[in-house]
This record gives structure tokens, C-alpha cells and sequence, in this order.
């Protein structure tokens, strides 16, 4: 036997946490869109409580999502806000922004503090900077390959969390460029009038000339717009690589997902998490697994390795 | 620091907030400076500090970048200004990046480099540890938009943060008001449309890190967008980007000082020796100007008509008032040609004889209509009469670049005055 690594993923619901957990999740990652960045739902502290109490009663952790880039004026309300979560039972705080470690630091002194900065996190000296200021796991960018993530694994005492399966984020900024988009058009007379496009539920997305393969979604929330990638990743072929060096937490990312889709995904790695660490030695990929996430998978969405087999330059 | 009495005043662009100052003496002017010569006539037009990139940890890996020596040269000139040189140290490193780090810290704090900006901790506590004389300033990269991240960074021992572009001036006053840190912000030139750092299209469109310097610019590509199958918008509309319109707030200047901002920095390391010493000179003369007399400062507009002569880019306030919105991004086809190209730098002027020597920068000849600019302003125009080579034989053209060419200017010219000519 060797030690499981957790299997982490985000729900839009109280419902929905119930059939991941039954799929196999050892964990979530929730929130409210005014302090976490791209949730599939909100949780307001009060479904905070009860998502902590159906979590912990199968055993499962619940991290809140703090990961916004604040303002002064969240700022003002993140004490009262992290005292609430430390009230509400969550296992860990997850966040990008120093000010949110600070109130952490006054507010809820022991709790366990993730550090998420997305494309940032890329080092392991960086990871340990966050660790000797209270971070506790360190969450990589997607952006770095099989041997830099396995170096920094190797370099610190945090844990280590990677992301195994889904899109990711690749461009994130404050303004509603949808918006402004189709503002411009109705001024040119291209549409009549402006639509309220471009949330979430809308199903956007960009297209470049030159890779007209590639479906790149967009939505806009308070948060500002967001670009996703055109592929989704997905290592469960390869998952006893990262498994080999003892990767602490194992993320799927459900955003724009279908809770049934999202089920299939979270069998599949539970099944190969298992499998391996029930025998190391005697682990075979078992390439059912990586069917069933086929069959489900969009067409139109490339399941790719993402940055783990690639060299980049600069 | 010079300390100079400011009265609170009220202008057009009124401040929304009232009551302390956080600051009394003159802001910062600090320009970018893509390679030595651009250093210098930064520092000679008017920067307080310049920023410059290095041969590694820099985000701009196909700028001309400084070797050790240049960083020397480029010191000792600024400093008989009394200004100074940061670099630019603001990838975030990956694993291997870390090996060589201390060593090119050493080197900068060695050649009299006065600030690194960097985001990332790596870099800003390796640069605490070996080199304490290195003035570490947290970079845009960072994002840092409230003030309890500021004060995070202050408490780390950073005597300075770069604040993100989202913040208003409203904010920022907020910030100063909560920590005494010193407060840079971009307020001229070119902007990331994403919050700075989190944008990795290049790594997804061509494998380029965009946070180690390999950024393509995807932002400013064309895309088309669809929903579910149909594109939304006609064939020959214009295509969605997210390219944003440049900075420029010398309209506003009594409200960044105002806001209590210490440094007015400006972008473009990669912009050309005519740009940066035309907007530098643009921004002295305001800041200068307020700072004079602020109850009775009034923006000239030939500081605007300036830049525009070195820039044809279409500009906005970014974040200081609002939310961007459809108006300032840009949709249609750029026209970027600029209506002045540079023409020349004086080298010598002989008050006797009232001849100039100019080394070439660009096409000119008898007939040309130009213009002679310098520090503080100073402007004249004049249309190109007999030009010779310094033997004194006679010209039909300036045709080679760095030639020196002599000619009569119609008043005295200093060296470093530049000379810009109508194109269009």
C-alpha cells in the first residue's frame, strides 16, 4: 500500500458534491464568486457549513476558495468572511492574494492555507517562500512539464497539488471584453441591439484564424472575462508518473462541465489512484478507464497532456 | 528629496476624496530605456530614473538588453543627472532559472544598479539576501491591487509596489492612505489587457512563455466568436480582441499627484529614442509645471500634440476613472504610421557661425521642413537649407544613417537637441 493522493475537484451544488463523492472525491474546492475566481457555484457561508457537514461525514475535505486578486474594498470584509469559513469547518483556505494570508494569519491562526496563484506558481524555491510565510500546499501552474514538476516536489515540504484532468484558465483580465465587443457591433449597426451575452451559461467561445480547430471559451462574470484552452487535459495515462513521486493532490477541473461527465471522470481517476496504490509495483493502466472518459468527452475538445511532455521557450 | 509646499486644489478632473496629503515633494518620473542611447537622452530629457533590461530575468527577451558594462556606463551617466537605473527582473523563474541568480544580482548591485523590479519572491529574497544595496520593488506582474497586499509587501522589507493596472485613483489614494510604502504606477504607453501575469496565451498559441519574456502578443490577434456553431457577428464586421487602447494620463496629472503616486512610470522598452525622449519631455514639463504653481497650472497642448507626433496610437485612462469599456479597445483596422519621423540629434553647435552638426537618423535635405526640440520644451521650426558633410563639401542629402551633416539652425541648438521631420 502507499499513501493515497487526494483526489480533488469543484461542485456547483450541494447536490452535486453528493455524486462526486459517491464517484470517488476525497475533496472540494467551493466558494462565492466575490472572493473565489471561476466556481461552477455559489456557496454562501451557510452552504458552506452544510457542504462541510456532508463532506466530513464521508470523510472528504472541503477547501474554500479565497483566490481573488481583492480590492480594498473585499479587503474590508475578508475578516469577517474568513472567520466565518473557520466557523463553518472548512480544512484549508485556498488563495492568490497576500491580503487574504494576512487576515488569514489574524483571523484564523492554525488553519490550513493553500497558495494558488495559477500561472505563477512555477518554482520550488517560490513554494517554499509561501511555505515559511504559512502556506501549506502549494498549487502549480499548469504551465510546466513532467520534470519541473517532479523537481519541485522534490525541493519542498508543502504539498503539492497538480492539476490532472480539464481545461484551464489561459487569459483573465478585469475587463467585460464581451461586453464591449457587442457594444461596438450595435454602434456599427452589426447587431440591433446589445445582448446580455457572453455569461457563463452562454457557451462562447474564440476561434484564430490560424487554428480553426481550436474552440477557445470566453465568459464574463463580476470577475472579469475569462479565455479557457481548447483542450482538456488529461493525465490519466501517465498518472503513476506523478503518483511515482508522491504528488499530494490530484485537481480535476469541472468548470463548464456536466455534472454526468464530471462523475465519469472523477470513476476513472479514483480507479487508477486505487489500483496503484493498492500495488505499486504491479500497476498497469487499464485503458477502460481512458474509454469512459472518451465517450463522454466533446469532440470538439482535444484530451491532451497539456505542458508535461512539452519544452517551451521564451 | 526636494520638498515642495502644495496647497490641496481643485481642478476640472476633480479628486473625489479630500482632506491629507500623503505627499508633498515631486513624483517620480521614471522612463523605460531600451538600450545605452535611450538611457541617456531619457536622463537628459527629464527622467528621474530609467528602467532597463538585463541579459537575463527580464521580460522583454528580444529587446537590445544590457550587458554588465552598459549598466555601468549607463549609471555613471545618470548619475551626473541624479538619476537613477532600475532593471527589470520580472519573469516568474522556474527551476532551472534559479542556478546563476545570485551571481547577476551581485552584478547589478556591483554596477550601481539602485532597484530591481520583480515579482517573484524568488528573485525579491535572493536579491534581499546577497545583494541588501539592490532596492527591491514589487513588479506589475504581482497584480497587487488593495492595500493589505501592499502592506504584505512593505512588511517583507519592499520600499516600493507597482501596483496593477485595475487599480482607480480613488484606490490608490486609499492605498497610500492605509501604508506608507512608495506607490509606482504605469501612467503612459502600452497595457496588458489581462491582469498582468495571468495571461499564458503564448505558451497555448505558440509554446513562448509569456512570464519568462516570450510573450507574442496574442491579445492584440484578431478571433472570431461563435456560439455553439454560428459565428455571432457578419463576415466583414470587425473580429473580437482584446486588444486594449495605450495609457496616457498627462491630462491628469494634478490627480496622480494628487492621489499621492511617487513614480509616473512609462511603458515601452521596446519604443523608439524619438518616443521615449518626447514623452519624457512631455511629462517633465507637466509635472514641473504643477508643481510650480498648482492653483494656476493649465496643460499645454502642444505636450499632447508632441507625443502624438512620435505616436499615432489611440489612448485612453485605463482603470484611473472607470472600467474600460467598447470605446477603448481597439476594433479597427491601426493606422500606426506616424505623422513626424526623426530626422537627426545634434552633436556640436558653433554660436559663431550658428552651425549645427547633426548625425543622421534619417532621410533629409535642403527643402525638408523640420523641427528642433530639446529639454524643457524648447522648439523651433525651420525648413532645411544648404547642408555639407563636416569637410565642408556640399550635400544634395542626408542619405546615411549616423552621418554628420552640417547645416545653419535658425536659432541656437544644444547637443542632444533633437530634430524631427512632416512626413505626412
Amino acid at each position: 500500500m502507499a499513501t493515497k493522493p487526494e483526489l480533488l475537484i469543484d461542485a456547483g451544488s450541494l447536490a452535486d458534491m453528493e455524486r462526486l463523492i459517491a464517484a470517488g472525491a476525497d475533496a472540494f474546492l467551493i466558494g462565492e464568486s466575490r472572493y473565489g475566481m471561476r466556481l461552477p457555484g455559489d456557496f454562501d457561508l451557510a452552504m458552506m457549513g452544510e457542504a462541510v457537514k456532508l463532506a466530513h461525514s464521508h470523510n472528504v475535505s472541503v477547501y474554500a476558495a479565497v483566490n481573488n486578486l481583492m480590492d480594498n474594498d473585499t479587503v474590508e470584509t475578508l475578516p469577517a468572511y474568513i472567520r466565518g469559513l473557520a466557523e463553518a469547518g472548512v480544512d484549508a483556505i485556498v488563495f492568490g492574494d497576500p491580503a487574504v494570508l494576512m487576515a488569514a494569519r489574524a483571523e484564523a491562526p492554525g488553519m490550513k492555507l493553500h497558495w494558488n496563484a495559477e500561472m505563477t506558481s512555477t518554482n520550488f524555491a517560490t513554494a517554499n517562500y509561501w511555505g515559511r510565510r504559512g502556506a501549506t500546499r502549494f498549487v502549480l501552474a499548469r504551465e510546466l512539464n513532467m520534470d519541473q514538476v517532479i523537481d519541485i516536489k522534490k525541493n519542498t515540504e508543502l504539498e503539492v497539488q497538480v492539476q490532472v484532468h480539464g481545461l484551464t484558465n489561459i487569459y483573465h483580465s478585469k475587463r467585460p471584453l464581451v461586453q464591449n465587443y457587442f457594444q461596438h457591433q450595435a454602434k456599427n449597426g452589426e447587431t440591433v441591439s446589445v445582448p446580455v451575452y457572453g455569461r457563463r451559461e452562454d457557451g462562447l467561445y474564440l476561434v484564430e484564424a490560424e487554428r480553426p480547430g481550436e474552440r477557445f471559451p470566453i465568459y464574463e462574470d463580476a470577475g472579469g472575462t475569462h479565455i479557457m484552452s481548447s483542450d482538456d487535459l488529461c493525465m490519466i495515462e501517465n498518472l503513476h508518473e506523478l503518483m511515482e513521486v508522491n504528488i499530494d493532490s490530484f485537481r480535476i477541473e469541472g468548470l463548464l462541465k456536466s455534472i454526468e461527465y464530471n462523475e465519469t471522470v472523477v470513476r476513472a481517476y479514483r480507479a487508477a489512484i486505487d489500483a496503484y496504490c493498492a500495488d505499486p509495483e504491479g500497476y498497469a493502466f487499464n485503458e477502460e478507464w481512458l474509454e469512459e472518459i472518451v465517450k463522454v468527452q466533446d469532440p470538439s475538445r482535444e484530451l491532451s497532456y497539456g505542458f508535461f511532455y512539452k519544452e517551451q521557450v521564451y | 528629496m526636494e520638498v515642495v509646499e502644495v496647497k490641496q486644489v481643485t481642478t476640472k478632473t476633480a479628486p473625489r476624496f479630500t482632506g491629507k496629503r500623503y505627499r508633498l515633494d515631486k513624483p517620480e518620473l521614471l522612463a523605460p530605456a531600451g538600450n545605452l542611447e535611450k538611457l541617456k537622452f531619457a536622463v537628459h530629457y527629464g527622467a528621474d530614473a530609467v528602467y532597463i533590461g538585463g541579459q537575463k530575468y527580464g521580460l522583454r527577451s528580444n529587446a537590445d538588453n544590457f550587458s554588465f558594462e552598459e549598466m555601468k556606463e549607463g549609471v555613471e551617466f545618470a548619475n551626473r543627472y541624479g538619476a537613477k537605473v532600475f532593471v527589470a527582473t520580472n519573469i516568474y523563474a522556474h527551476n532551472e532559472d534559479i542556478s546563476g541568480l545570485e551571481d547577476y544580482l551581485r552584478e547589478l548591485e556591483a554596477a550601481g544598479i539602485a532597484a530591481i523590479i520583480a515579482a517573484d519572491p524568488v528573485i525579491i529574497e535572493t536579491a534581499q539576501r546577497v545583494a541588501p544595496k539592490l532596492e527591491v520593488h514589487l513588479s506589475t506582474q504581482q497584480s497587487t491591487l488593495n492595500w493589505q497586499a501592499v502592506k504584505f509587501w512593505k512588511d517583507e522589507g519592499l520600499p516600493r509596489v507597482v501596483l496593477g493596472r485595475e487599480t482607480s485613483i480613488e484606490e490608490i489614494a486609499e492605498i497610500k492612505a492605509h501604508v506608507d510604502i512608495e506607490i509606482e504606477a504605469f501612467i503612459h504607453g502600452a497595457m496588458c489587457s489581462s491582469f498582468s501575469g495571468r495571461c499564458v496565451l503564448s505558451n497555448h498559441f505558440t509554446d513562448r512563455d509569456s512570464n519568462r519574456g516570450g510573450c507574442c502578443q496574442s491579445c492584440r490577434w484578431k478571433y472570431d466568436i461563435y456560439e455553439d456553431d454560428i459565428q455571432m457577428v457578419g463576415m466583414d464586421a470587425d473580429k473580437f480582441t482584446m486588444s486594449s487602447k495605450d495609457l496616457c494620463m498627462l491630462e491628469h496629472i494634478p490627480d496622480l499627484i494628487d492621489a499621492g503616486i511617487d513614480s509616473f512610470k512609462i511603458e515601452g522598452r521596446m519604443k523608439s529614442l524619438h518616443y521615449v525622449a518626447t514623452v519624457v519631455n512631455a511629462y517633465r514639463q507637466a509635472i514641473d509645471s504643477y508643481m510650480a504653481d498648482p492653483e494656476n497650472y493649465e496643460l499645454k497642448p502642444i505636450w499632447l500634440e508632441d507625443i502624438q507626433k512620435a505616436a499615432n496610437r489611440p489612448v485612453n485612462t485605463g482603470f484611473f476613472y472607470d472600467t474600460p469599456g467598447a470605446e477603448d479597445h481597439i476594433y479597427e483596422p491601426e493606422d500606426k504610421a506616424v505623422p513626424y519621423d526623426f530626422a537627426g540629434v545634434v552633436v556640436s553647435y558653433d554660436e559663431s557661425t550658428g552651425l549645427a552638426v547633426v548625425e543622421q537618423r534619417n532621410h533629409f535635405k535642403p527643402g525638408t521642413e523640420v523641427e528642433f526640440f530639446g529639454p524643457n520644451g524648447t522648439f523651433f521650426k525651420q525648413v532645411v537649407g544648404q547642408i555639407t558633410d563636416t569637410s565642408g563639401n556640399g550635400l544634395d542629402a542626408a542619405r546615411h544613417p549616423l552621418q554628420h551633416v552640417v547645416m545653419k539652425t535658425e536659432h541656437p541648438v544644444k547637443p542632444m537637441d533633437m530634430m524631427r521631420k512632416r512626413v505626412r
